[in-house]
């Protein structure tokens, strides 16, 4: 079995506009996410980064470039529902992606479409919200559940269809902080516990640093790759194009900067506290 | 305050009646109609009367429930009880100014009255005892045999369900923006009707714009999680038709076919 989950291959993408000329969201990209992985992707709005994620599961085709899924093309249509099974998406507003009025009819949804076996569909949901640590609610309406609760609830839904890979297209960006860990450790658990590749496409730096990679993106081109260490510490690499750093990061650049001799791939506080 | 409203007004339970097959629940309800519209006598009205509230009683759903999806019809109820009791020609029994109250205006007028207060009855039933997904279920299947003639079965399901799943979203959302507007100093709530349907612009037009993008990222999801229609599409819970759905029917069949045959004896 490969090592590579998936790759893509001088993908360029352009969204037609009203005026001829297109807009260039993405750009002659490479990238290759290993399995088990977990992958960060950074960058502003516009910067290509849902783009991206969207032609990982076959939501859009590249222009030009190729992305395979697990060796499937994505432009290959016989292949689509094995692509679009393999690697699951999770998008941003948790409202805009439950379908169902009840919490477990929810998580059904994919496997239900896959045409799996009712029996199955009920381990496999009864699974898929144990792991994302919401089964009790299993009988509720998620409109009346928290913002990270209904996105654990989108977790689970794609957790049930057995994805080998997750992509989660910033889904903390509309949650509280409290909504907001719950959603990290649930990914991370995933990560560790059943080995599912993450491609987590954010723009706060906290969620970056437990990554095993980080791809900095910024107008639609790769620019920055490696882990958090060696990205963090590009501090003015970082600022020029509009990204923060971690605080503490950005604390001991200062202090470096000042004279203190710590060193300057600090990322968090205990080893600023061991440094000093 | 929106939050507050309930669309299908079920009341949860675990009877019999809850638990009959949504498709078994639909016809009984469908056949419950049409015997009310044969009937032409008034002595059927009282087996009527007996099996709503032989369905109510079993069904443990209070009383009072049942009546209220009255309230709103009230009106109409009215208007029909005085357009019978007015416009129906025979024998006179009293004048009221120049309207003329006939004997068989009065019993037109308390004979259509009965049938519209049992056919609601009878319907909000139907709702009140069948959650809105096997409610949904329950008329895909139905519906299922007139695919042949090109029926989209499954997706008319598909759009219920996904109403009544956004139904909360959006008045909450409606909520929202009303509050957004009238911070700005958006006036909901005086004038005369005109003058308030004119104020709900500012309400509307945000609503529809969120609607539609909505839409999108739903839809999007829904692809992403291998949506692609109804075909080869399994369910979490199957419903199937068990013994006491059969003898439900059975009864049912004979109870109502005596109605029916009142018109004719």
């Amino acid at each position: 079995m490969s090592n590579e989950m998936i790759n893509i291959e001088n993908a360029t993408y352009k969204y037609s506009t009203i005026d001829e000329q297109g807009f260039i969201a993405l750009k002659d990209v490479n990238l290759t996410v290993n399995r088990g992985e977990f992958l960060v992707v950074l960058g502003h709005n516009g910067s290509g980064k849902s783009t991206l994620a969207k032609l990982m599961n076959a939501l859009l085709l590249p222009t030009s470039g190729n992305v395979y899924v697990k060796g499937m093309d994505t432009k290959n249509e016989e292949k689509l529902w094995d692509i679009r099974q393999s690697a699951g998406m999770v998008f941003q507003n948790p409202d805009n992606q439950l379908v169902a009025t009840i919490v477990e009819e929810d998580v059904a949804f994919g496997p239900e479409n896959q045409g799996i076996a009712p029996k199955e569909i009920r381990q496999r949901v009864d699974q898929a919200l144990e792991a994302v640590e919401m089964s009790k609610y299993k009988k509720h309406a998620p409109h009346l559940l928290s913002g990270g609760q209904k996105q654990r609830i989108a977790i689970a839904g794609v957790l049930a269809m057995n994805p080998d890979c997750i992509i989660l297209d910033e889904p903390t960006a509309m949650l509280d902080p409290i909504g907001r860990k719950e959603v990290m450790d649930t990914i991370k658990k995933l990560n560790k516990e059943q080995n599912k590749t993450i491609v987590h496409i954010t723009h706060y730096m906290e969620e970056a640093v437990e990554a095993d990679r980080i791809v900095v993106m910024e107008k639609g081109q790769i620019i920055i790759e490696g882990t958090p260490r060696e990205v963090f510490s590009k501090v003015k690499e970082m600022k020029e194009i509009g990204l923060d750093v971690p605080q503490v990061t950005e604390l001991a650049y200062e202090l470096r900067k000042e004279g203190i001799e710590i060193p300057g791939d600090i990322l968090t506080i205990e080893e600023l506290v061991m440094a000093l | 305050m929106l939050k507050d409203i309930t669309i299908g007004q079920f009341f949860p339970g675990d009877t019999i009646v809850h638990k009959l097959d949504p498709r078994v629940k639909i016809l009984i309800t469908f056949v419950f109609i049409i015997s009310l519209f044969f009937i032409n006598k008034f002595y059927p009205y009282i087996f009527i009367l007996g099996f709503i509230l032989t369905a109510i009683k079993l069904s443990q759903v209070p009383f009072k429930y049942v009546l209220k999806g009255l309230k709103p019809l009230r009106f109409i109820l009215i208007i029909t009880f005085v357009i019978n009791v007015f416009m129906t020609k025979g024998v006179v029994l009293f004048n009221i100014g120049p309207l003329e109250v006939t004997k068989e205006g009065l019993n037109q007028a308390v004979f259509m009255a009965l049938r519209l207060i049992f056919l609601i009855m009878g319907t909000s039933l139907l709702t009140l005892t069948t959650s809105p997904i096997s409610l949904t279920d329950g008329i895909e299947k139905l519906l299922n045999p007139l695919k042949v003639i090109g029926l989209p079965a499954h997706e008319l399901a598909m759009m219920m369900t996904i109403a009544l799943r956004f139904i909360p979203t959006l008045l909450e959302e409606t909520d929202k923006i009303m509050k957004a507007q009238m911070a700005r100093g958006a006036d909901f709530e005086s004038g005369n009707i005109l003058n308030r349907a004119k104020n709900l612009v500012p309400l509307l037009v945000p609503l529809f714009v969120n609607s539609f993008r909505r839409a999108d990222e739903l839809a999007m999801a829904m692809e992403a999680r291998c949506y692609r229609g109804g075909e080869h599409r399994t369910r979490l819970n199957e419903i199937k038709i068990e013994r006491i759905d059969y003898i439900a029917m059975i009864i049912m069949t004979i109870f109502f076919g005596f109605l029916i045959s009142t018109r004719y004896i």
